[in-house]
């Protein structure tokens, strides 16, 4: 029998009337709307109103936030999520999905419509030059806009999330560690140290943007930027690599991804914070995992091959420039792949265990492509990639993956496909964390025993797609390599049955399932 | 020769059953049930109502599943089971022939002949269609009278509250729950019910069920004689097996079909597993009829094993549950009564904040762990299993209960005030 009780429910609003508190912060945060709409509509421009705006959206939010959960007892805050109209792609959900995707294209690609203009900023961007003179000296840009609000709304929806799992020290810690890494390392600081280096060239000073999310870190105006930077260049290039290849890596081995992913991502901080309204829409298939595993896995490919590219084709023409040349760059590159291959051929039975083949099969299709085209790059010019250029390939990557992939389907479709829709399926620096995961991590999620009831909470409020489930009924460790460590499927577990450890390993849950049978626990497939 | 297997009912007993069979063979397995096609967890009835879900978040196995492990799935009703012919007949008047059938349908709500319990809005909470007909009966009602303290009767309070439903809670009993659990466990539940602004009436009976126009119920009628108004009457006074098709079938039942320790009934090729099924002789220390989940699964699993003729007899373990009381969380390790016997000591341990407990149990003349109930914190399955296993001395289990702790990274601790209580009270046993 099909039966979607959100169908037959046409409305429950009523039986969850807004209380005072959060009228006014609904109201407060609606004129806070419109004073922004009459900065966009060239109204405006004073110091004074952008400052009204950001206090009356933080108090219009916090207002809402604290009516919706002062009254309530600690625990789970779930009910009439599947009523919703928001939260289960009903009419406002689309509305605001549309409104997102629509503020993303206009801010990548016509940020002219919001007021960007280099002799002298109007509309929008006008209206937040004195907090842009103010933290970095210089005018605004749709990016300074973008950020304010990107950080305004993880910092409010972060407390509102902290609000509502209050009973989680875990769900509290891992927010505010994400509401920080936003504030300072993505906002603040950054715009702190641009103004204490007016006069060099611009170049990337956030330490936590790490390649390959930050795909520019590798482009050559970047790399010059942090050349010619001084100290903090060279601090950002240094940091920057060893990011790469060494932190990263050792903190993934003891915590997992999630010391990334849900603590310290600020793509992930968002959707932590204002996406988790959303998190119950991810897709849930085999369907859905297997077209995540190959395109995840797929853009990893891309995005290195377009970096070897564009570094060799810098390398090529500029021959005196830099400490590498092309050749004992190419020779880099080719120890580097050599010893990843290796390590995938050797410890593939461990590697593949779970989906054995049909994974191999992607992994060596993934991996013989990106092998074929690092030859091809190192045996031409630089410039030819499969025919195509560095450059242009490096451009259609920014245009697809970076901007429409990342920002105009991951953020805009929120409320339509889930939270983590970029980060399931497009973050190239998720596929590099989630294959040290599987491979190497000591995190897993742990499942107790055999008091798991199936009844499918933990798979539902999943923001990856994980199907939880299906380990927790069997007794077995979770080991995905697209689990961010978020811990919501704990949280939500009515008896007790997950947990997210990073103890060393007992070799034993990990062989398969175990089941409690007949009185003992016992691997049972 | 591929042997055909029925089995009635596709809950976690029948469905865990058919899974087996098919791992151990290559069976022709056929699932037959009235209320859904596909198999979803019963358990998540409540989060449904609430909204925290979907009936299809509710499936823990996608559709293709089925096909996919060839187990046939028939959604009809079985009218008779014609054992002597080794055949069964559905409500369309199919008939189906089987070489072994495996009765497991499961469990009904319990009415006791109340006036008025089949009024409108008067209902059990037990299945999908039990589900559809409170969402209709409880839509733009404003009070609701819950019967019943068990944990059907607590999970339909916190529903109804869901919807800003107040609800009137009658429970015969003078503390919830308190044929299963001790005193103070008992108590810290009524406490929470009453935080959540329940009229919780302890010791109070329903006596009648009445209607101004004799379809949809108005009033209940208590023991003490008050009426309280309501629009929805939920009846959660426990359940029995829902076995009444199996009259004249040849399978001897009781209060449920009666089984041997391999799930075998009087007929050779017939099973029972789950809700339904009562064992004729009760193992040590458990029930006749055993009506939870991981049973279910327990049942469904080494009735496979017999099906496909390995021997295997049943052998649970010890036993374990738990459940959520609103937001309160409790498992058990162990079997911990309401009362303790006379060789038997335990100890209880509450926070300040009242939101965490911890009640343990050993024998009086071994010092040997018996079991622990823990409410507000999450234990370790697996370590509780093992000390019982080996009778561990409750000292040590004491003193090494951070071993057993499953709660989320960075929770405040309770070991350490657990044990100084615990040894304040115990001096004697300190060794």
């Amino acid at each position: 029998m099909e039966m979607d009780m959100s169908l037959s429910l046409a409305n429950h609003a009523e039986s969850n009337p807004l209380n005072n508190r959060m009228k006014m912060g609904a109201a407060l945060v609606a004129i806070s709307f419109l004073v922004l709409l009459l900065g966009l509509f060239n109204q405006f421009y004073n110091p004074i109103l952008l400052g009204i705006f950001i206090i009356m959206i933080s108090a219009g939010s916090l207002f809402y936030t604290n009516g919706l959960y002062a009254n309530t007892v600690d625990g789970i805050k779930n009910n009439g999520v599947m009523f919703q109209s928001l939260t289960n792609r009903g009419l406002w959900a689309w509305i605001l999905g549309i409104v997102l995707t629509g503020f993303y294209i206009i801010l990548y690609w016509y940020p002219q419509y919001l007021g960007l203009n280099k002799n002298g900023n109007t509309g929008l961007v006008r209206f937040f030059d004195p907090l842009s003179y103010l933290l970095n000296g210089k005018q605004a840009s749709q990016w300074f806009v973008y950020g304010t609000f990107y950080t305004l709304a993880i910092l409010l929806m972060g407390i509102k999330f902290i609000r509502k799992n209050r009973h989680s020290k875990y769900q509290v810690f891992r927010t505010v560690s994400v509401m920080f890494f936003q504030t300072a390392f993505a906002f603040l600081i950054p715009e702190f140290l641009e103004s204490l280096s007016a006069d060099k060239a611009y170049f990337s000073k956030d330490v936590k943007n790490m390649w390959p999310l930050n795909i520019y870190f590798t482009d050559q105006w970047n790399i010059d930027g942090m050349l010619k930077g001084g100290n903090l260049g060279a601090f950002m290039l240094v940091m920057g690599i060893g990011m790469i290849f060494i932190i990263s890596p050792i903190l993934t081995y003891f915590y997992g991804k999630r010391w990334y992913c849900s603590w310290v991502c600020g793509c992930g901080g968002l959707a932590e914070t204002a996406g988790d309204p959303f998190r119950q829409l991810s897709d849930k298939s085999l369907k859905a995992w297997k077209v995540e595993r190959w395109l995840i896995h797929t853009i990893l490919a891309l995005v290195t091959v377009i970096t070897v590219a564009v570094l060799y084709t810098m390398f090529y023409d500029n021959p005196s420039s830099y400490w590498l040349n092309k050749k004992s760059f190419s020779i880099l590159v080719i120890v580097f792949f050599a010893i990843i291959t290796s390590i995938v051929l050797l410890k593939r039975k461990t590697i593949f265990k779970d989906f054995d083949k049909k994974a191999f099969i992607i992994a060596l299709s993934v991996m013989g492509f990106t092998v074929l085209c690092l030859i091809n790059i190192l045996m031409s010019n630089g410039r030819n990639v499969l025919f195509l250029d560095a450059g242009i390939l490096r451009q259609g990557y920014g245009f697809f993956i970076a901007s429409v992939f990342s920002g105009v389907i991951g953020v805009g479709f929120y409320p339509i496909m889930g939270s983590r829709v970029w980060c399931r399926f497009g973050c190239p620096m998720a596929a590099i964390l989630g294959l040290q995961q599987k491979l190497f991590s000591r995190f897993r999620i742990t499942t107790n025993g055999s008091q798991c009831i199936s009844c499918g909470n933990c798979s539902t409020y999943c923001e990856m797609g994980i199907d939880v489930r299906s380990y927790a009924q069997k007794g077995q460790d979770i080991v995905r390599s697209s689990c961010v460590g978020c811990g919501v499927c704990s949280s939500v577990c009515p008896r007790g049955v997950l947990k997210l450890e990073n103890g060393p390993i007992k070799t034993k849950k990990l062989q398969g399932p175990i089941q409690y049978v007949n009185g003992a626990f016992e691997v049972t497939e | 020769m591929s042997k055909k297997v029925i089995i009635i009912g596709n809950g976690i007993a029948g469905i865990t059953c058919a899974r087996h069979i098919r791992k151990q063979s290559i069976f022709d397995i056929t699932v037959i049930s009235s209320e859904s096609k596909y198999f979803y967890s019963r358990t998540a009835l409540m989060y449904i109502y609430m909204g925290h879900m979907k009936h299809e978040h509710t499936k823990p196995y996608e559709d293709s599943f089925w096909e996919n492990n060839r187990i046939n799935l028939v959604q009809a009703h079985v009218e008779q089971i014609s054992s002597a012919d080794n055949n069964i007949q559905l409500n369309d008047g199919t008939n189906l022939n089987y070489d072994f059938l495996v009765i497991a349908t499961g469990s009904k709500s319990n009415k006791f002949g109340w006036p008025g319990q089949d009024l409108q809005g008067v209902q059990g909470l037990y299945n999908l269609q039990d589900l559809q007909t409170m969402e209709q009966h409880t839509k733009d009602i404003k009070h609701a009278v819950v019967v019943g303290g068990g944990l059907i009767g607590i999970e339909t309070v916190e529903m109804l509250l869901s919807r800003n439903i107040t609800v009137s809670f009658l429970i015969r009993e003078r503390s919830f729950w308190d044929t299963v659990l001790p005193d103070e466990e008992s108590r810290m539940i009524n406490k929470i019910i009453q935080h959540h602004k329940v009229d919780l009436q302890l010791g109070t009976e329903l006596k009648e069920i009445k209607s101004h126009n004799g379809a949809k119920v108005t009033s209940v009628i208590t023991g003490n004689g008050e009426e309280i108004n309501c629009g929805f009457v939920a009846l959660t006074v426990g359940v029995s097996p829902n076995i009444s098709f199996i009259n004249n079938s040849g399978v001897e039942t009781d209060r449920g079909v009666l089984i041997d320790h391999n799930f075998r009934t009087n007929i050779k090729n017939i099973f029972a597993i789950g809700d339904c099924a009562q064992f004729k002789t009760p193992l040590d220390g458990r029930k006749p009829l055993e009506q939870v989940w991981y049973t279910g699964k327990l049942h469904g699993e080494t009735a496979a094993k017999n099906i496909v003729g390995l021997n295997a007899e049943y052998l649970p373990g010890h036993w374990f549950n738990s459940a959520k009381f609103f937001d309160l969380e409790y498992q058990t390790y162990g079997l911990v009564l309401a009362q303790k016997a006379d060789n038997e000591d335990w100890f209880w341990w509450q926070d300040k904040k009242g939101e965490k407990g911890i009640r343990i149990l050993w024998d009086k003349n071994t010092l040997s762990f018996k079991g622990i109930n823990a409410f507000g914190i999450r234990l370790r399955h697996e370590i509780c299993n093992d000390w019982l296993n080996d009778k561990t001395p409750v000292n040590t289990v004491v003193h090494q209960l951070r071993k057993a702790n499953f709660d989320p990274e960075f929770f405040k601790g309770y070991e350490k005030e657990f044990a100084a209580a615990f040894n304040h009270q115990n001096i004697l046993i300190k060794n």
